[in-house]
C-alpha cells in the first residue's frame, strides 16, 4: 500500500525528461522479443522438467501399473516398487502440519492484525516471517536434539497415560520419538510462516469500513472478528493454508531426520513412516540398476503431480480473493 | 533435492574436463598439461573421500597431477565411470556384472584401503564392551530376538547383567556401501537372512529405524537407550561410539580395529586365484584375529584406457597409491592392504591397455 502511494506521489516522466521520447521503434521490437523469450523460457522449463520426469518413470510405471499406487513392499533387492507408503507419509505428515500450523498461524495473524497494538505489530510478525528462514537441515537437526526427546519423555506419556490416549489406534505403540509426529510438529512449525504471512496480509486488507460497521452495529471485538473480518478474508486464508500444504508436500531434509524412516503404513502417530521425498533423497545417490532409478523417478513424477494440483488450487484462491478484494 | 542439484553439477563439471580433455589427449600424445587444469576426474565413495583428497593434495604437491574427486555416493560414481564422465569411478561395493555389462567396456577393480563396520548401542547400565555373534546379529535384526535380556545374548556375554527392555534397531535409511557390507555379513552368517532380506546397499528391514547417514544412525543410537545400529568403524572411532566385538570365524570376539581389518584381508589374499578380479567379499573371514564384518573400498576403471595421456596418469597414480599412499591410511582409521596385496596389485596396473596400439 505503501508502495502504491509512493507511485502515485513521484513523477516518473521526471527521471527520463533528458533523453528523447519516441525515437526508437527498434528497441521496442527488440525489448518485445526478449521479455516473450523470458517468458516463454519458463512455462517451457516445466514442460521440459514435466516430459522428463515422465519419460524416466515410464518403465517402472508401466511395468507395475497402478499397483505402484497401491502396493506397500519396497524392496530394491526384490526389484519390488510399491510407494503406498511413502505417498500415504507424505500425505499423513502435510496434514499434521496443516492441523497443528492452521490455528496458531490463524491466531498470531488475528493478534497481530486486530489485537495488538501498532509497535508490536512488526516485531512479531518480523520474527514469524524469520521462521521462513531457517534452512530446514537446521530444523532437523534442532528436531534431533530437542524435539525428539521431548516427545520421548513429556508429551509421548502426557498423550498416551495422562490424556489416556494410549488406547486409541493413534496413539498406540512404543514411542521412540523419531515418528509421523514429529515429522507432522517440524512440518508445522516449518509452514507455519507462510500461512501467517499470507493471512496477515489478507486481514489487512479487509476495509476498515467492514469493521467500522459490525462494531457500530454493537459487535464485540470477538464478535467483529467473527462476522466481519474472517468470512470477507476467507478464500485469502484458504489460499494461504494451501500454499502451506504446498511446502510441506516437498520438504524432504528436516523430515527425512525425524520420521524414522520405515516403509510402512501405521495408523499409529507414534510409529515411523516414510514421506516421497525422503525415499528420493535416500536411495537416489546409491541407485544403480534401471528398474530402481525408474522407480525413483516415478515416485518423483507422483509427487511433482500431487504438488502441482496443490499449486495450482493456491493460485486459483489467490486469484479469486485479489477479484473479491477489489 | 541437494543431492541431486549437486550430482548433476557434478556430471555437467566432468563433462566440460572430459571435453577439454579429449581435445588435448588427441592433438598431441606428448605431456600438454598447462598448470591450473584438471588432469584426472573421479567420483564416488563418500567412504574413502578423506584419505583419497589427501592422496590427491599429496600427489599433486610431488608431481603436479591434479586430480579433482567429487565424493557423490558409490551409485553415483557407477553411474559416471558407465557414462564416461569421469575417468575412475569409487565404490564401496563391487560392480554386478549387470552394473559392468552398462559400462562402455570392461571394468577393473582396484582395492585401495580397507573399511569395517562397528556395531554401536546405547546401554547405560552396560560398562564392558558386548559382545554378539553373527546369527545373534541377523536374529536382532530380523526382528527374532527383541530383547535384550535374551537367552542367546545373555550365553554370549557371561557376568553381564543386560537390561529387560526392548532392542531398538536402528539402520541406514539411504543407499549405503556400509550397509551392504553389513548385510553382506548377515548373509553370510545366517542363511535365513540371505533367503530374506538379502545383500544390498539398501535392503527392505524387518524392523528399526532408519537413520540417513552415519550420522543420522549415531544420532539416534546415541540418544535412545536400549538402540543399536551399524556404523563405519572410522565414524565410530571418531565420535567415541562403543562397539560391540563380534565372534569371527574362528570363534573369537573381535573389537574392530584397522589390524582386525588388515588380518581379514591377508587371510583372502593368501588363498587368492591368479586370475582374481578382487571383486572380493571378505567378510566372515578366516584367521583368529580377522574382524568379520571388514570390506575393501575399490577405485574402479576401464581396462582399456583410449585416451593414453590420461591412461599413464592414472597408472602412475595408482602405483604411487598403492606403495606411497598405503602408509597414510592408518593414521585417518582405515586399514592399509596387506603388503603382499599390494605388491600384486602394483603388477596387475601394467595389465592396463593404455592408448589404441599398446
Amino acid at each position: 500500500m505503501t508502495e502504491a502511494a509512493a507511485r502515485l506521489t513521484g513523477d516518473p516522466l521526471d527521471t527520463r525528461s533528458a533523453r528523447p521520447i519516441g525515437t526508437s521503434a527498434r528497441g521496442d521490437k527488440v525489448f518485445e522479443i526478449v521479455i516473450t523469450a523470458f517468458a516463454v523460457s519458463i512455462p517451457a522449463l516445466l514442460v521440459i522438467i514435466a516430459i522428463s520426469i515422465g519419460l524416466a518413470a515410464w518403465p517402472a510405471l508401466s511395468r507395475s501399473g497402478i499397483s505402484f499406487l497401491t502396493e506397500s513392499t519396497w524392496d530394491v533387492a526384490a526389484g519390488k516398487f510399491g510407494a503406498a507408503p511413502a505417498i500415504y507419509g507424505t500425505v499423513v505428515s502435510s496434514a499434521l502440519a496443516l492441523i497443528i500450523a492452521t490455528p496458531l498461524a490463524l491466531g498470531v495473524s488475528i493478534f497481530l492484525s486486530e489485537i495488538a497494538p501498532k509497535w508490536l505489530r512488526q516485531p512479531v510478525g518480523f520474527l514469524v516471517d524469520l521462521l521462513a528462514a531457517i534452512p530446514s537441515v537446521v530444523y532437523g537437526l534442532w528436531g534431533i536434539f530437542v524435539l525428539i526427546p521431548l516427545l520421548r519423555d513429556p508429551i509421548g506419556p502426557f498423550l498416551r497415560d495422562t490424556l489416556h490416549l494410549g488406547s486409541t489406534p493413534l496413539f498406540s505403540g512404543p514411542n521412540y520419538g523419531y515418528s509421523m509426529l514429529a515429522a507432522g510438529l517440524i512440518l508445522a512449525i516449518m509452514i507455519l510462516p507462510f500461512i501467517s504471512a499470507v493471512t496477515r496480509e489478507v486481514l489487512l486488507a479487509v476495509p476498515r469500513s467492514q469493521r467500522d460497521a459490525a462494531l457500530a452495529l454493537g459487535a464485540t471485538r470477538w464478535e467483529m472478528i467473527r462476522d466481519a473480518v474472517l468470512p470477507f478474508a476467507r478464500s485469502g486464508i484458504i489460499g494461504g493454508i494451501i500454499l502451506g500444504l504446498g511446502r510441506a508436500l516437498g520438504e524432504t531434509m528436516a523430515v527425512t531426520m525425524l520420521i524414522g524412516n520405515r516403509p510402512e503404513i501405521a495408523s499409529s502417530l507414534f510409529a515411523p513412516g516414510y514421506t516421497m521425498a525422503s525415499l528420493i533423497a535416500n536411495e537416489f545417490t546409491e541407485a544403480t540398476s534401471d528398474a530402481h532409478l525408474s522407480a525413483l523417478m516415478a515416485v518423483g513424477a507422483v509427487l511433482f503431480v500431487v504438488t502441482l494440483i496443490v499449486n495450482a488450487l493456491a493460485r486459483w484462491l489467490v486469484w479469486r480473493v485479489t477479484r473479491v478484494g477489489r | 533435492m541437494n543431492r541431486t542439484s549437486i550430482a548433476s553439477l557434478a556430471i555437467l563439471v566432468s563433462i566440460t574436463a572430459a571435453c577439454g580433455g579429449d581435445k588435448s589427449g588427441s592433438a598431441s600424445s606428448s605431456a600438454t598439461s598447462s598448470s591450473g587444469s584438471v588432469d584426472l576426474t573421479g567420483a564416488g565413495a563418500t567412504f574413502p573421500y578423506p584419505l583419497y583428497s589427501k592422496w590427491f593434495a599429496d600427489y599433486a604437491a610431488q608431481t603436479g597431477v591434479k586430480i579433482n574427486y567429487q565424493s557423490i555416493g558409490s551409485g553415483g560414481g557407477i553411474r559416471q565411470l558407465s557414462e564416461g564422465t569421469v575417468d575412475f569411478g569409487a565404490s564401496d561395493s563391487p560392480m554386478s556384472d549387470e552394473d559392468i555389462a552398462k559400462a562402455k567396456g570392461p571394468v577393473m577393480h582396484f582395492p585401495t584401503v580397507l573399511g569395517a563396520v562397528a556395531v554401536t548401542y546405547n546401554l547405560p547400565e552396560v560398562t564392558t564392551a558386548l559382545r554378539l555373534s553373527g546369527p545373534v546379529l541377523a536374529d536382532i535384526f530380523a526382528g527374532r530376538i527383541t530383547r535384550w535380556n535374551d537367552a542367546k545374548i545373555a550365553s554370549l556375554n557371561p557376568g553381564v547383567k543386560l537390561p529387560a527392555t526392548d532392542i531398538l534397531v536402528v539402520h541406514r535409511s539411504d543407499g549405503s556401501g556400509t550397509t551392504f557390507v553389513f548385510t553382506d555379513y548377515l548373509s553370510t552368517v545366517s542363511p535365513a537372512w540371505a533367503s530374506g532380506p538379502g545383500r544390498g546397499k539398501e535392503v527392505s528391514w524387518p524392523v528399526g529405524l532408519g537413520g540417513k547417514g552415519n550420522e543420522g544412525v549415531s544420532g539416534q543410537v546415541k540418544q535412545t537407550p536400549g538402540s543399536l545400529g551399524y556404523v563405519e568403524l572410522a565414524y565410530a572411532k571418531q565420535n567415541n561410539l562403543p562397539s560391540a566385538a563380534i565372534q569371527n570365524a574362528a570363534g573369537k570376539f573381535v573389537a574392530p580395529s584397522p589390524e582386525g581389518m588388515t588380518a581379514a584381508a591377508a587371510g583372502v589374499a593368501e588363498t587368492l586365484p591368479g586370475n582374481t578380479d578382487y571383486r572380493l567379499s571378505i567378510v566372515n573371514a578366516a584367521g583368529p584375529d580377522a574382524y568379520p564384518i571388514s570390506s575393501f573400498t575399490w577405485i574402479l576403471l576401464y581396462a582399456q584406457q583410449s585416451d593414453s595421456v590420461k591412461g599413464r596418469k592414472l597408472r602412475d597414480f595408482l602405483k604411487w597409491a598403492l606403495n606411497e599412499g598405503e602408509k597414510q591410511a592408518a593414521s585417518l582409521d582405515y586399514a592399509p592392504l596387506p603388503a603382499s596385496m599390494a605388491s600384486r596389485l602394483t603388477a596387475r596396473l601394467d595389465s592396463i591397455k593404455v592408448g589404441t596400439t599398446q
